[in-house]
């Protein structure tokens, strides 16, 4: 409760900052104490959270249950959290660059963090369907912040066009849900109430599966998001590739996990399977065709994805974890790369050529980074990947799906490598927009030390649930 | 505790190397640091007829995994050979300037410590791990360094080996799922793979062995392994083709073979026969090329395809073979390519007919060239001899209907090899001396030559050494 509140708020007094304060830096520094204060926010609903339990309480009823805390969901949050924090340390620069209301885009990040929070606890559609629309419209302007850029307007109308589409989608899928049901909340569910299936109820089921899919980039719903990502402002796309695309996937998860459980038969292997395959041979397929990076992640974040879908189809304890593994590592390592990007002039992958003699310590950022996201042992992206196939592979059926995953795995290389290549072995002058500052370091020496740190031991991150 | 120095002497000297400045001392470094290591490995090699020594540690609990090593007769032997063969290299390597030597050395070290884990870990995750970063400092190697071509190449190599590996890793979660308390212990993975359904056991045996086929490599999956030898750098081209080789023959024995014991022995068939292709073609390419790298990244395939039919024999003669001619091979093939680096280095070329009269200009260096060479083409009285002898004899006592063809068509390929190899030395050594400014050995060439020469010698003369060991 604490920080959902605290975010609304926050986002608030950032508008107000953003009236009185004309110092550009100022706005920076006053967001990144407002997320601070988040993060301790989150882990005092944590440690209350676990205090209750401790005493065998109850948690309290949020909103006649249309909220419910646990462990697991607090621990998410406090997670993403802590990612925007070192979202915002390392991209504010780049985003007091980008236009002149910098207070608003702080602002909206605090909206979209309203909606991560809702998303993560959400125990009633109506509740999904809210947190999915604060976390979008804030997207929708932020895709199009860079107005001088016709790329970021044409993103904007795009992401906006297609997001009110599938939000139209997934009204209706709630909307027949409750119709063939009589009811919002997802553990109410009874899909053979009248003794026989709900075939109104398996096509709502199928309009959440298509509304989600498309929220979270997998095929065949992904066409908007190369435009939208490539056209956006660099530090949003950022910020829309990690935290916003896990924390979708985190409520698809549950959604699908604990409302539709007793149904999977219907939506499990089968579709889910020809989702994910489709998901994971379009976005590295397509990625590996590439010429710039940014693009290139775009194409890769829909791979990513992909891995991320086993989750969905694991849906058991091993799935759980895993998607929280997969979501920071997933998350800081995108960020690490999109920090690099952000210093480079040229996005192209000629733009990387000698990067590692001439600024050896990016270099290295960026292949840790991206070592992680193809899932090489000694980084995040390693247990990550191991942990969602294991959440897989814990179904029937899905054998040979991993097998065709960890092949396209193989693809990415194809990608993430042409990268450390060109740093590495390729000769050229690399021009950086700017100078790396000492906190830029910090910042990135935090995220491979964390990179590694999980890499090694990922039960750090799972000791909370 | 020694095992534990194994990993931590080559990862830590390894780690330092990339803060020195200046290139003298980043060799010495790096040399002090292979020489722990060999001595460690020497100490722990020498203790394994008391015990085989074990280290265990917790490392993720919760899933089961642990830090575990143990030291059984071929893990150490395997040690033993990888901590011979880098200061071997780094000595005979010392004269040679190299780019950002730093980097290098430091690379070279953190490869070696990866091929110390393969080699020691006793646990499959851990394995896995070693396996894949045993892997990354050697791309990177393979890469920065070498021929013109060398990023092509060295991409191919390690989206190759990747590509296997992530097979691997499905057969590997898959089979750990079926755990009983979800473990990676070898003894559990040992009772599981082995309670497995057949078929299973046989989908798991086939994604295992891609991984460990393409790092071998046999046949169809070798074509990574000519090109990669001929751009690399010597030093890398023996990591590649003296060690890791070995890793993917260690995993089969270790990782493979016990671990699903009952699959259809029509698999060990078709194996033998891919091995045996292996053999033949090998020979066959090596005698037509005209380039000595080339020619000995052949010969290469060759030799491993005999020591791949040695472990699907299945007989006691031929596995201690396997293990005999890892090690003999290490040694022989490290001094080949060292002997033709150096040649390399004093024609300026690689190509056949461009070379000839070595004889007549550097004697002690066509001495070591012809020894090698005998034991390369497994000569009596050398190394070579004793571990091929063991794998004929083991292949002749299979089981399998069809021993007797395998072990004579396999016995084609030292006919074959003779070929090319005894060509070769033929062309180097004598006819027309093509350059008059040709020196023989230098002190650190001749040091690290002489000991695989001795090595070689004693060996072969009293294998007894390595054979009671086993």
């Amino acid at each position: 409760m604490k920080p959902l509140i605290a975010t609304a708020v926050f986002a608030i007094l950032m508008m107000f900052a953003a009236l009185t304060v004309k110092e550009k830096k100022s706005l920076t520094n006053f967001a990144a104490i407002l997320m601070l204060g988040l993060i301790g926010l989150n882990i005092w609903e944590l440690a209350d959270y676990n205090h209750l339990l401790a005493n065998a309480q109850a948690a309290p009823d949020l909103f006649a249950k249309m909220l419910r805390v646990d462990n697991y969901a607090l621990w998410f949050n406090v997670l993403m959290t802590a990612c925007s924090f070192l979202y915002i340390l390392l991209t504010g620069r780049s985003i007091e660059k980008v236009g002149v209301h910098v207070g608003e885009y702080y602002s909206l990040h605090f909206f979209i963090l309203c909606g991560v929070f809702l998303l993560s606890t959400y125990n009633n559609l109506l509740i999904l369907f809210l947190g999915i629309e604060i976390l979008s419209i804030p997207q929708y302007i932020l895709a199009g912040s860079d107005k001088r850029n016709l790329k970021s307007s044409e993103a904007a109308l795009k992401y906006f066009l297609m997001g009110a589409f599938s939000t139209g989608i997934l009204l209706m899928g709630i909307v027949l849900l409750y119709g063939a049901m009589g009811t919002f909340d997802i553990h109410g569910f009874n899909f053979y109430a009248t003794g026989t299936l709900s075939v109104m109820g398996i096509v709502g089921v199928m309009f959440m599966l298509v509304a989600l899919g498309f929220k979270v980039s997998a095929a065949p719903m992904h066409f908007w998001t190369p435009d939208v990502y490539d056209g956006s402002p660099t530090p949003f796309t950022a910020f829309m590739a990690t935290i916003v695309k896990v924390s979708v996937f985190f409520a698809f998860m549950r959604l699908f996990m604990e409302g539709f459980a007793n149904i999977d038969p219907y939506w499990k292997v089968l579709l889910l399977g020809v989702i994910t395959g489709l998901t994971l041979l379009i976005g590295n397929i397509t990625a590996v065709y590439q010429q710039s990076v940014k693009r290139m992640l775009a194409y890769s974040s829909i791979a990513q994805a992909g891995f991320m879908m086993f989750v969905v189809i694991g849906s058991n304890a091993m799935a759980m974890k895993g998607m929280i593994v997969y979501a920071v590592a997933y998350t800081i390592a995108t960020l690490g790369i999109f920090g690099v990007l952000l210093k480079l002039k040229d996005y192209t992958y000629d733009g990387f050529n000698g990067l590692a003699k001439k600024h050896p310590f990016l270099a290295l950022v960026a292949t840790i980074c991206l070592m992680s996201l193809a899932g090489i042992p000694l980084t995040a992206g390693f247990f990550a990947k191991w942990f969602v196939i294991a959440a897989a592979l814990e179904q029937a059926y899905t054998f040979w799906l991993v097998v065709f995953a960890l092949v396209m795995a193989a693809v990415s290389l194809f990608y993430y490598f042409k990268v450390i290549m060109a740093m590495y072995f390729k000769q050229g002058d690399p021009e950086l927009v700017s100078e790396i500052t000492t906190l830029d370091k910090v910042v990135m020496t935090v995220i491979i030390c964390a990179i590694i740190v999980f890499g090694i031991a990922p039960d750090m991150l799972l000791s909370w649930i | 505790m020694l095992l534990i120095l194994l990993l931590v002497i080559p990862l830590v000297t390894g780690l330092a190397s990339f803060a020195f400045r200046k290139t003298p001392a980043v060799k010495t470094w790096a040399l002090i640091g292979a020489l722990a290591t060999l001595v460690v490995a020497a100490l722990s090699f020498c203790g394994i007829k008391e015990s085989i020594p074990e280290a265990n540690y917790n490392w993720l609990p919760s899933l089961g995994a642990n830090f575990s090593l143990q030291g059984s007769v071929m893990a150490l032997l395997m040690t033993l050979l990888t901590a011979i063969v880098f200061p071997l290299v780094f000595i005979a390597q010392w004269n040679k300037d190299i780019e950002q030597p730093s980097r290098f050395y430091g690379l070279m070290l953190l490869a070696q410590s990866g091929l110390m884990g393969v080699f020691l870990a006793n646990d499959l995750l851990l394995f896995y791990f070693f396996w894949e970063l045993a892997l990354i400092p050697v791309y990177f190697l393979a890469g920065q360094w070498g021929g013109k071509d060398r990023i092509k190449t060295s991409f191919k190599f390690f989206v190759y080996t990747f590509l296997g590996s992530l097979l691997m890793l499905a057969g590997l979660i898959y089979l750990y799922i079926q755990t009983p308390n979800g473990s990676f212990d070898y003894n559990t993975i040992l009772a599981t793979g082995a309670s497995l359904p057949i078929a299973s056991q046989g989908t798991l045996f086939i994604l295992f062995f891609i991984a460990f086929g393409i790092k071998m490599p046999i046949f169809p999956l070798h074509s990574w392994q000519a090109s990669a030898y001929e751009q690399t750098l010597t030093p890398v081209t023996i990591v590649l083709s003296a060690l890791m080789v070995k890793m993917g023959l260690f995993g089969v024995m270790k990782w493979l073979y016990p671990v699903f014991p009952h699959v259809d022995e029509q698999f060990y068939n078709i194996i033998m026969i891919l091995a045996l292709i292996g053999i033949l073609y090998g020979s066959l390419l090596a005698i037509v090329q005209t380039d000595i790298k080339r020619l000995v990244a052949y010969s290469s395939l060759a030799h491993v395809g005999l020591m791949i039919m040695g472990i699907f024999a299945q007989t006691e003669n031929a596995t201690n073979g396997v293990i005999t001619q890892m090690f003999n091979h290490g040694i022989t093939i490290t001094g080949l390519w060292l002997v033709v680096d150096m040649i390399e280095r004093r024609y300026q070329t690689r190509d056949l007919a461009s070379l000839g009269g070595l004889a007549g200009a550097a004697p002690k260096m066509t001495i070591a060239l012809v020894v090698i060479t005998f034991s390369s083409i497994a000569l009596p009285l050398t190394n070579g001899f004793v571990g091929e002898f063991l794998l004929f004899l083991g292949i002749f006592e299979s089981t399998n209907p069809n021993h007797i063809t395998f072990m004579v068509l396999a016995g084609l390929g030292i006919i074959l090899g003779a070929i090319y190899m005894l060509n070769m030395v033929q062309k180097v050594a004598y006819g027309e001396q093509k350059s008059l400014v040709i020196a023989d050995m230098s002190l650190n060439e001749k040091i690290s030559i002489y000991i695989i020469l001795i090595v070689i010698v004693v060996l072969g003369v009293y294998p007894n050494l390595l054979l009671q060991v086993l």
